[in-house]
Protein backbone atom coordinates (compact mmCIF):
# COMPACT_ATOMS: atom_id res chain seq x y z
CA UNK A 1 0.00 0.00 0.00
CA UNK A 2 3.15 2.53 0.74
CA UNK A 3 4.64 1.50 -1.99
CA UNK A 4 1.92 2.18 -4.20
CA UNK A 5 1.12 5.79 -2.62
CA UNK A 6 4.66 6.83 -2.89
CA UNK A 7 4.82 5.56 -6.71
CA UNK A 8 1.80 7.93 -7.02
CA UNK A 9 3.23 10.73 -5.53
CA UNK A 10 6.38 10.59 -8.11
CA UNK A 11 3.88 10.25 -10.97
CA UNK A 12 1.98 13.29 -9.31
CA UNK A 13 5.29 14.97 -8.85
CA UNK A 14 6.54 14.59 -12.44
CA UNK A 15 3.16 15.89 -13.57
CA UNK A 16 3.56 18.89 -11.89
CA UNK A 17 6.82 18.87 -12.61
CA UNK A 18 5.91 19.06 -16.18
CA UNK A 19 3.28 21.41 -15.85
CA UNK A 20 5.29 24.07 -13.93
CA UNK A 21 8.04 24.14 -16.61
CA UNK A 22 5.42 24.40 -19.30
CA UNK A 23 3.68 27.16 -17.00
CA UNK A 24 7.15 29.14 -16.19
CA UNK A 25 7.73 29.57 -20.23
CA UNK A 26 9.99 26.21 -20.33
CA UNK A 27 9.00 26.17 -23.98
CA UNK A 28 9.23 29.66 -25.23
CA UNK A 29 12.80 29.95 -25.91
CA UNK A 30 13.25 26.18 -28.18
CA UNK A 31 9.29 27.57 -29.79
CA UNK A 32 10.75 31.01 -30.88
CA UNK A 33 13.96 29.81 -32.19
CA UNK A 34 12.50 27.19 -34.21
CA UNK A 35 10.12 30.00 -35.61
CA UNK A 36 12.99 32.48 -36.02
CA UNK A 37 14.54 29.47 -38.59
CA UNK A 38 11.63 28.92 -39.97
CA UNK A 39 11.14 32.49 -41.30
CA UNK A 40 14.81 32.45 -42.06
CA UNK A 41 13.82 29.73 -44.26
CA UNK A 42 11.42 31.46 -46.26
CA UNK A 43 13.56 34.60 -46.85
CA UNK A 44 16.37 31.97 -48.25
CA UNK A 45 13.35 30.32 -50.46
CA UNK A 46 12.27 34.05 -51.87
CA UNK A 47 16.17 35.05 -52.81
CA UNK A 48 16.21 31.76 -54.33
CA UNK A 49 13.13 32.08 -55.94
CA UNK A 50 14.42 35.49 -57.70
CA UNK A 51 17.59 33.96 -59.02
CA UNK A 52 15.25 31.27 -60.50
CA UNK A 53 14.03 33.72 -62.78
CA UNK A 54 17.13 35.49 -63.69
CA UNK A 55 18.28 32.98 -66.68
CA UNK A 56 14.73 33.30 -68.04
CA UNK A 57 14.96 37.12 -67.61
CA UNK A 58 18.56 37.23 -69.40
CA UNK A 59 17.48 35.34 -72.15
CA UNK A 60 14.58 37.30 -72.95
CA UNK A 61 16.42 40.66 -72.77
CA UNK A 62 19.39 39.20 -75.02
CA UNK A 63 16.81 38.77 -77.60
CA UNK A 64 16.56 42.21 -78.16
CA UNK A 65 19.18 43.97 -76.57
CA UNK A 66 22.29 42.00 -77.41
CA UNK A 67 24.63 44.55 -76.99
CA UNK A 68 24.27 45.32 -73.65
CA UNK A 69 26.80 42.67 -73.13
CA UNK A 70 28.58 44.18 -69.85
CA UNK A 71 25.29 44.55 -68.14
CA UNK A 72 24.03 41.30 -68.85
CA UNK A 73 27.24 39.83 -67.44
CA UNK A 74 26.93 41.46 -64.45
CA UNK A 75 23.68 39.56 -64.21
CA UNK A 76 24.70 36.66 -64.27
CA UNK A 77 27.81 37.10 -62.24
CA UNK A 78 26.19 38.29 -59.44
CA UNK A 79 23.38 35.53 -59.62
CA UNK A 80 26.20 33.23 -59.40
CA UNK A 81 27.54 34.26 -56.65
CA UNK A 82 24.73 35.24 -54.83
CA UNK A 83 23.47 31.55 -54.91
CA UNK A 84 26.85 30.53 -53.35
CA UNK A 85 26.22 31.73 -50.43
CA UNK A 86 23.38 29.60 -48.38
CA UNK A 87 23.22 30.02 -44.34
CA UNK A 88 22.17 27.28 -42.44
CA UNK A 89 20.01 27.97 -39.89
CA UNK A 90 22.52 27.25 -37.13
CA UNK A 91 24.64 29.84 -38.66
CA UNK A 92 21.85 32.64 -37.62
CA UNK A 93 23.90 34.06 -34.84
CA UNK A 94 26.92 34.55 -37.03
CA UNK A 95 26.72 38.00 -38.06
CA UNK A 96 29.69 38.19 -40.62
CA UNK A 97 27.50 35.74 -42.54
CA UNK A 98 24.39 37.14 -42.57
CA UNK A 99 26.22 40.21 -44.23
CA UNK A 100 28.08 38.45 -46.69
CA UNK A 101 25.00 36.93 -47.72
CA UNK A 102 22.89 40.44 -47.52
CA UNK A 103 26.03 41.71 -49.66
CA UNK A 104 25.85 39.01 -52.20
CA UNK A 105 22.14 39.83 -52.68
CA UNK A 106 22.30 43.77 -52.37
CA UNK A 107 24.46 43.39 -55.45
CA UNK A 108 22.55 41.30 -57.34
CA UNK A 109 19.73 43.87 -56.94
CA UNK A 110 21.97 46.40 -58.05
CA UNK A 111 22.90 44.61 -61.06
CA UNK A 112 19.09 43.56 -61.60
CA UNK A 113 18.18 47.47 -61.10
CA UNK A 114 20.62 48.08 -63.88
CA UNK A 115 19.02 45.68 -66.23
CA UNK A 116 15.60 46.97 -65.84
CA UNK A 117 16.81 50.53 -66.41
CA UNK A 118 18.45 49.78 -70.21
CA UNK A 119 15.47 47.83 -70.88
CA UNK A 120 13.78 50.69 -71.21
CA UNK A 121 15.82 51.80 -74.00
CA UNK A 122 13.92 48.55 -75.77
CA UNK A 123 10.01 49.54 -77.30
CA UNK A 124 10.14 46.17 -78.59
CA UNK A 125 11.23 44.47 -75.48
CA UNK A 126 8.97 46.53 -73.12
CA UNK A 127 5.99 45.22 -75.41
CA UNK A 128 7.00 41.43 -75.03
CA UNK A 129 4.61 39.89 -73.68
CA UNK A 130 7.00 37.64 -72.04
CA UNK A 131 9.27 40.06 -70.21
CA UNK A 132 6.33 41.43 -69.00
CA UNK A 133 5.40 38.05 -67.49
CA UNK A 134 8.08 37.78 -66.05
CA UNK A 135 8.76 41.35 -64.82
CA UNK A 136 5.76 40.97 -62.80
CA UNK A 137 6.83 37.68 -61.38
CA UNK A 138 10.00 39.27 -60.35
CA UNK A 139 8.31 42.49 -58.73
CA UNK A 140 6.33 39.78 -57.15
CA UNK A 141 9.09 38.11 -55.57
CA UNK A 142 10.83 41.07 -54.31
CA UNK A 143 7.38 41.90 -53.44
CA UNK A 144 8.17 38.76 -51.07
CA UNK A 145 11.55 39.46 -50.23
CA UNK A 146 10.31 42.37 -48.34
CA UNK A 147 7.95 40.43 -46.53
CA UNK A 148 9.75 38.02 -45.24
CA UNK A 149 12.29 39.30 -44.15
CA UNK A 150 10.18 41.75 -42.50
CA UNK A 151 8.84 38.73 -40.55
CA UNK A 152 12.20 37.14 -39.85
CA UNK A 153 13.19 40.48 -38.54
CA UNK A 154 10.45 40.71 -36.10
CA UNK A 155 10.95 37.01 -35.09
CA UNK A 156 14.69 37.45 -34.13
CA UNK A 157 13.22 39.81 -31.91
CA UNK A 158 10.78 37.88 -30.50
CA UNK A 159 13.32 35.15 -29.62
CA UNK A 160 16.41 37.42 -28.77
CA UNK A 161 13.99 39.45 -26.24
CA UNK A 162 12.68 35.88 -24.69
CA UNK A 163 16.35 35.48 -24.21
CA UNK A 164 16.89 38.74 -22.47
CA UNK A 165 13.93 38.82 -20.39
CA UNK A 166 12.21 37.22 -17.19
CA UNK A 167 11.55 34.25 -17.12
CA UNK A 168 13.30 33.52 -20.68
CA UNK A 169 16.13 34.97 -19.01
CA UNK A 170 16.26 32.12 -16.19
CA UNK A 171 15.99 29.54 -18.76
CA UNK A 172 18.85 31.06 -21.04
CA UNK A 173 21.13 30.65 -18.06
CA UNK A 174 20.11 27.22 -16.99
CA UNK A 175 19.08 24.52 -19.65
CA UNK A 176 19.82 26.86 -22.55
CA UNK A 177 23.02 28.04 -22.65
CA UNK A 178 23.66 26.90 -25.84
CA UNK A 179 21.24 29.40 -27.45
CA UNK A 180 23.24 32.60 -28.74
CA UNK A 181 21.18 35.52 -30.01
CA UNK A 182 20.30 35.52 -33.43
CA UNK A 183 22.17 38.24 -35.75
CA UNK A 184 19.76 41.34 -36.25
CA UNK A 185 18.98 41.74 -40.16
CA UNK A 186 20.46 44.86 -40.71
CA UNK A 187 18.17 46.76 -42.99
CA UNK A 188 19.95 48.15 -45.94
CA UNK A 189 19.05 51.83 -46.61
CA UNK A 190 17.35 50.09 -49.96
CA UNK A 191 16.69 47.35 -48.77
CA UNK A 192 13.64 47.96 -47.27
CA UNK A 193 11.76 49.17 -50.44
CA UNK A 194 11.97 46.81 -53.34
CA UNK A 195 13.16 48.20 -56.31
CA UNK A 196 11.40 49.92 -58.11
CA UNK A 197 10.09 48.08 -61.49
CA UNK A 198 8.17 50.60 -63.16
CA UNK A 199 7.35 51.07 -66.78
CA UNK B 1 22.66 27.89 -7.14
CA UNK B 2 23.68 30.20 -4.19
CA UNK B 3 21.49 33.29 -2.65
CA UNK B 4 23.47 35.55 -3.87
CA UNK B 5 24.00 34.61 -7.17
CA UNK B 6 20.39 34.41 -7.58
CA UNK B 7 19.81 37.70 -6.37
CA UNK B 8 22.54 38.88 -8.90
CA UNK B 9 20.57 37.07 -11.45
CA UNK B 10 17.28 38.48 -10.38
CA UNK B 11 18.51 42.00 -10.31
CA UNK B 12 19.79 41.91 -14.08
CA UNK B 13 16.84 39.89 -15.41
CA UNK B 14 14.76 43.41 -13.38
CA UNK B 15 16.99 45.65 -15.53
CA UNK B 16 16.15 43.62 -18.87
CA UNK B 17 12.79 43.16 -18.03
CA UNK B 18 12.07 46.83 -17.96
CA UNK B 19 14.25 47.08 -20.93
CA UNK B 20 11.72 44.43 -23.34
CA UNK B 21 8.60 46.53 -21.50
CA UNK B 22 9.70 49.49 -23.19
CA UNK B 23 11.04 47.28 -26.31
CA UNK B 24 7.18 45.91 -26.29
CA UNK B 25 5.57 49.13 -25.74
CA UNK B 26 7.00 50.37 -28.85
CA UNK B 27 6.59 47.73 -31.00
CA UNK B 28 2.53 48.02 -29.51
CA UNK B 29 2.68 51.89 -30.59
CA UNK B 30 4.27 50.70 -33.78
CA UNK B 31 1.50 48.35 -34.46
CA UNK B 32 -1.10 50.17 -34.18
CA UNK B 33 -0.09 53.78 -35.93
CA UNK B 34 -1.70 52.53 -38.89
CA UNK B 35 -5.45 52.89 -38.96
CA UNK B 36 -6.86 50.27 -41.05
CA UNK B 37 -10.77 50.25 -41.50
CA UNK B 38 -12.77 47.73 -39.99
CA UNK B 39 -13.62 44.67 -41.68
CA UNK B 40 -17.71 45.43 -41.61
CA UNK B 41 -18.39 43.00 -44.49
CA UNK B 42 -16.84 41.44 -48.09
CA UNK B 43 -16.99 44.92 -49.33
CA UNK B 44 -15.27 47.81 -47.25
CA UNK B 45 -15.59 50.82 -49.21
CA UNK B 46 -13.67 53.88 -46.72
CA UNK B 47 -12.93 55.85 -49.76
CA UNK B 48 -16.42 55.69 -50.60
CA UNK B 49 -16.37 55.34 -54.57
CA UNK B 50 -19.00 52.34 -54.75
CA UNK B 51 -22.24 53.06 -55.62
CA UNK B 52 -24.97 51.04 -53.57
CA UNK B 53 -26.39 48.58 -56.56
CA UNK B 54 -22.18 47.82 -57.75
CA UNK B 55 -21.93 46.94 -54.27
CA UNK B 56 -25.17 44.96 -53.30
CA UNK B 57 -23.97 42.75 -56.68
CA UNK B 58 -20.08 42.64 -55.93
CA UNK B 59 -20.99 41.08 -52.54
CA UNK B 60 -23.75 38.72 -53.71
CA UNK B 61 -20.36 37.71 -56.14
CA UNK B 62 -17.73 37.28 -53.48
CA UNK B 63 -20.33 35.25 -51.02
CA UNK B 64 -21.44 32.97 -54.02
CA UNK B 65 -17.99 32.50 -54.48
CA UNK B 66 -17.12 31.48 -50.95
CA UNK B 67 -20.18 29.75 -50.44
CA UNK B 68 -18.53 27.46 -53.73
CA UNK B 69 -15.04 27.49 -52.89
CA UNK B 70 -14.29 28.59 -49.14
CA UNK B 71 -12.32 31.30 -50.67
CA UNK B 72 -12.68 34.56 -49.20
CA UNK B 73 -12.54 37.76 -51.79
CA UNK B 74 -12.19 40.95 -50.03
CA UNK B 75 -12.59 44.81 -51.79
CA UNK B 76 -10.94 47.15 -49.43
CA UNK B 77 -10.98 51.31 -50.73
CA UNK B 78 -9.04 53.23 -48.15
CA UNK B 79 -8.87 57.08 -48.13
CA UNK B 80 -5.55 57.16 -47.23
CA UNK B 81 -2.33 54.60 -47.45
CA UNK B 82 -1.06 56.79 -44.36
CA UNK B 83 2.24 57.27 -46.30
CA UNK B 84 3.20 54.13 -46.64
CA UNK B 85 3.59 52.04 -49.75
CA UNK B 86 0.79 50.04 -50.73
CA UNK B 87 2.79 46.54 -50.80
CA UNK B 88 2.81 46.53 -47.27
CA UNK B 89 -0.07 48.14 -46.12
CA UNK B 90 -1.81 45.91 -48.44
CA UNK B 91 -0.33 43.07 -46.54
CA UNK B 92 -0.66 44.15 -43.14
CA UNK B 93 -4.50 44.65 -43.76
CA UNK B 94 -4.38 41.48 -45.29
CA UNK B 95 -2.91 40.09 -42.17
CA UNK B 96 -4.79 41.82 -39.98
CA UNK B 97 -7.79 40.89 -41.46
CA UNK B 98 -7.08 37.54 -41.70
CA UNK B 99 -8.60 36.51 -44.55
CA UNK B 100 -9.43 32.55 -45.97
CA UNK B 101 -9.18 29.89 -44.17
CA UNK B 102 -7.12 29.12 -41.42
CA UNK B 103 -5.68 25.83 -42.76
CA UNK B 104 -5.88 26.98 -46.08
CA UNK B 105 -4.72 30.90 -46.47
CA UNK B 106 -7.03 31.33 -49.34
CA UNK B 107 -7.81 34.30 -49.16
CA UNK B 108 -7.35 37.28 -51.75
CA UNK B 109 -7.61 41.18 -51.35
CA UNK B 110 -8.35 43.99 -53.69
CA UNK B 111 -6.95 47.01 -52.47
CA UNK B 112 -8.03 50.22 -53.67
CA UNK B 113 -6.33 53.77 -52.61
CA UNK B 114 -8.23 56.71 -55.01
CA UNK B 115 -5.87 59.44 -53.01
CA UNK B 116 -2.52 58.02 -54.39
CA UNK B 117 -4.06 56.40 -57.63
CA UNK B 118 -2.76 52.65 -56.90
CA UNK B 119 -4.33 49.47 -56.93
CA UNK B 120 -3.40 45.65 -55.67
CA UNK B 121 -4.04 42.74 -55.71
CA UNK B 122 -2.85 40.69 -52.09
CA UNK B 123 -2.63 37.21 -52.89
CA UNK B 124 -2.81 34.27 -49.36
CA UNK B 125 -0.57 31.73 -49.60
CA UNK B 126 -2.80 29.28 -50.33
CA UNK B 127 -3.59 30.69 -53.89
CA UNK B 128 -0.16 32.02 -55.17
CA UNK B 129 0.12 28.71 -57.50
CA UNK B 130 -3.49 29.83 -58.66
CA UNK B 131 -4.16 33.70 -58.68
CA UNK B 132 -0.19 33.87 -59.73
CA UNK B 133 1.37 37.55 -59.81
CA UNK B 134 1.87 37.14 -63.61
CA UNK B 135 -2.22 36.63 -63.78
CA UNK B 136 -2.86 39.56 -60.81
CA UNK B 137 -0.74 42.03 -62.65
CA UNK B 138 -2.62 41.00 -66.31
CA UNK B 139 -6.25 41.54 -64.36
CA UNK B 140 -4.91 44.70 -62.46
CA UNK B 141 -3.54 46.47 -66.23
CA UNK B 142 -6.42 45.02 -68.16
CA UNK B 143 -9.60 45.30 -66.69
CA UNK B 144 -8.97 47.62 -63.34
CA UNK B 145 -6.72 50.62 -64.12
CA UNK B 146 -7.68 51.67 -67.73
CA UNK B 147 -11.52 51.97 -65.79
CA UNK B 148 -9.91 53.94 -63.24
CA UNK B 149 -8.20 56.13 -65.52
CA UNK B 150 -11.68 56.96 -67.02
CA UNK B 151 -12.87 57.80 -63.37
CA UNK B 152 -15.23 54.89 -63.50
CA UNK B 153 -13.95 52.87 -60.22
CA UNK B 154 -17.20 50.90 -59.41
CA UNK B 155 -16.52 49.18 -63.72
CA UNK B 156 -12.69 48.54 -62.70
CA UNK B 157 -13.76 46.96 -59.33
CA UNK B 158 -16.54 44.52 -60.64
CA UNK B 159 -14.82 43.55 -63.50
CA UNK B 160 -11.60 43.06 -61.61
CA UNK B 161 -13.69 40.77 -59.11
CA UNK B 162 -14.95 39.37 -61.87
CA UNK B 163 -11.77 38.33 -63.51
CA UNK B 164 -10.44 37.17 -60.41
CA UNK B 165 -13.34 35.03 -59.79
CA UNK B 166 -12.39 33.22 -63.09
CA UNK B 167 -9.39 32.65 -62.57
CA UNK B 168 -9.87 31.14 -59.20
CA UNK B 169 -12.56 28.77 -60.25
CA UNK B 170 -11.44 27.94 -63.40
CA UNK B 171 -9.93 24.27 -63.02
CA UNK B 172 -6.45 24.23 -63.88
CA UNK B 173 -5.82 20.88 -62.63
CA UNK B 174 -5.21 19.57 -65.91
CA UNK B 175 -2.42 21.54 -67.32
CA UNK B 176 -0.56 22.75 -64.19
CA UNK B 177 0.07 20.93 -60.96
CA UNK B 178 -1.40 22.51 -58.07
CA UNK B 179 1.56 23.36 -55.07
CA UNK B 180 0.71 22.08 -52.19
CA UNK B 181 -1.51 24.18 -49.64
CA UNK B 182 1.33 26.18 -47.01
CA UNK B 183 0.09 25.03 -43.65
CA UNK B 184 1.00 27.26 -40.95
CA UNK B 185 -0.20 24.97 -37.65
CA UNK B 186 0.34 21.57 -36.80
CA UNK B 187 -2.30 19.41 -38.32
CA UNK B 188 -4.03 19.13 -35.07
CA UNK B 189 -3.23 19.66 -31.44
CA UNK B 190 -5.51 17.18 -29.77
CA UNK B 191 -3.13 14.78 -28.67
CA UNK B 192 -1.63 17.54 -26.29
CA UNK B 193 -5.39 18.61 -25.05
CA UNK B 194 -5.29 14.35 -24.67
CA UNK B 195 -2.17 14.47 -22.09
CA UNK B 196 -3.63 17.61 -20.78
CA UNK B 197 -7.03 16.23 -19.84
CA UNK B 198 -5.10 13.11 -18.28
CA UNK B 199 -2.61 15.09 -16.14
CA UNK B 200 -6.05 16.69 -14.74
CA UNK B 201 -7.05 13.55 -14.27
CA UNK B 202 -4.80 11.95 -12.35
CA UNK B 203 -4.53 15.51 -10.00
CA UNK B 204 -7.83 15.07 -9.80
CA UNK B 205 -7.81 11.76 -8.29
CA UNK B 206 -4.86 12.85 -6.00
CA UNK B 207 -6.74 15.83 -4.47
CA UNK B 208 -9.16 13.33 -3.48
CA UNK B 209 -6.49 10.99 -1.75
CA UNK B 210 -4.33 13.35 -0.39
CA UNK B 211 -6.28 16.83 1.00
CA UNK B 212 -2.67 18.28 1.58
CA UNK B 213 -1.83 18.17 -2.13
CA UNK B 214 -5.49 20.74 -2.48
CA UNK B 215 -4.34 23.77 -1.92
CA UNK B 216 -0.94 23.53 -4.58
CA UNK B 217 -2.95 22.17 -6.95
CA UNK B 218 -5.66 24.32 -7.03
CA UNK B 219 -2.78 27.73 -6.91
CA UNK B 220 -1.17 25.72 -10.19
CA UNK B 221 -4.93 24.99 -11.83
CA UNK B 222 -6.04 28.72 -11.22
CA UNK B 223 -2.51 30.09 -12.91
CA UNK B 224 -3.06 27.55 -15.93
CA UNK B 225 -6.81 29.05 -16.08
CA UNK B 226 -5.94 32.11 -16.00
CA UNK B 227 -3.22 32.21 -18.55
CA UNK B 228 -5.10 30.05 -20.67
CA UNK B 229 -8.33 32.36 -20.82
CA UNK B 230 -6.37 35.29 -21.91
CA UNK B 231 -4.57 33.63 -24.86
CA UNK B 232 -7.36 31.51 -26.44
CA UNK B 233 -9.76 34.06 -26.40
CA UNK B 234 -9.67 35.66 -29.97
CA UNK B 235 -10.04 32.82 -32.47
CA UNK B 236 -14.37 32.90 -32.22
CA UNK B 237 -15.87 33.86 -34.96
CA UNK B 238 -18.68 36.96 -34.55
CA UNK B 239 -22.07 35.29 -35.04
CA UNK B 240 -23.91 37.16 -38.06
CA UNK B 241 -21.26 39.22 -39.39
CA UNK B 242 -18.60 38.76 -41.30
CA UNK B 243 -14.89 38.09 -40.10
CA UNK B 244 -11.48 36.71 -41.49
CA UNK B 245 -11.39 32.36 -41.33
CA UNK B 246 -7.61 33.61 -40.01
CA UNK B 247 -5.56 33.15 -43.19
CA UNK B 248 -2.34 34.63 -43.89
CA UNK B 249 -0.47 35.88 -46.85
CA UNK B 250 3.08 36.60 -48.18
CA UNK B 251 3.06 39.24 -50.36
CA UNK B 252 1.62 37.36 -53.23
CA UNK B 253 0.29 39.61 -56.41
CA UNK B 254 0.66 42.48 -58.35
CA UNK B 255 0.14 46.00 -57.46
CA UNK B 256 -0.99 49.02 -60.68
CA UNK B 257 -1.19 52.75 -60.71
CA UNK B 258 -3.23 54.71 -62.96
Amino acid sequence: MSASVSRLRTVAAVAFLGLFLAACGYNAIPTYEEQAKAKWADVQNNYQRRADLIPNLVATVQGYAKQEKDVLTAVIEARAKATQVRIDVSQLDDPAKLKQFQDAQNQLSGALGRLLAVSENYPDLKSNQNFLALQSQLEGTENRIAVARRDYIEAVRVYNTTLKTFPGILWAATFFRANKPMAEFAAGENAQTPPQVKF
Amino acid sequence: MTAGSTTRLLATGGRRVAGGFIALLCAIVAVFAVNFPALSGRVVDQANIIPAATRAAIEQKLADLEAKSGIQLVVATVTSLEGQEIEPYANALFRTWKLGQKEKNNGVLLLVAPKEHRVRIEVGYGLEGTLTDALSKVISSNAITPRFKTGDFAGGISRGVDDIITVLTTDSADWQPRPALRLDNAPSSDPTNWIIFAVLLVVAALCVVFPGFRWFVLNVALNILLSSGSSSSGSSSGGGGFSGGGGSSGGGGASGSW
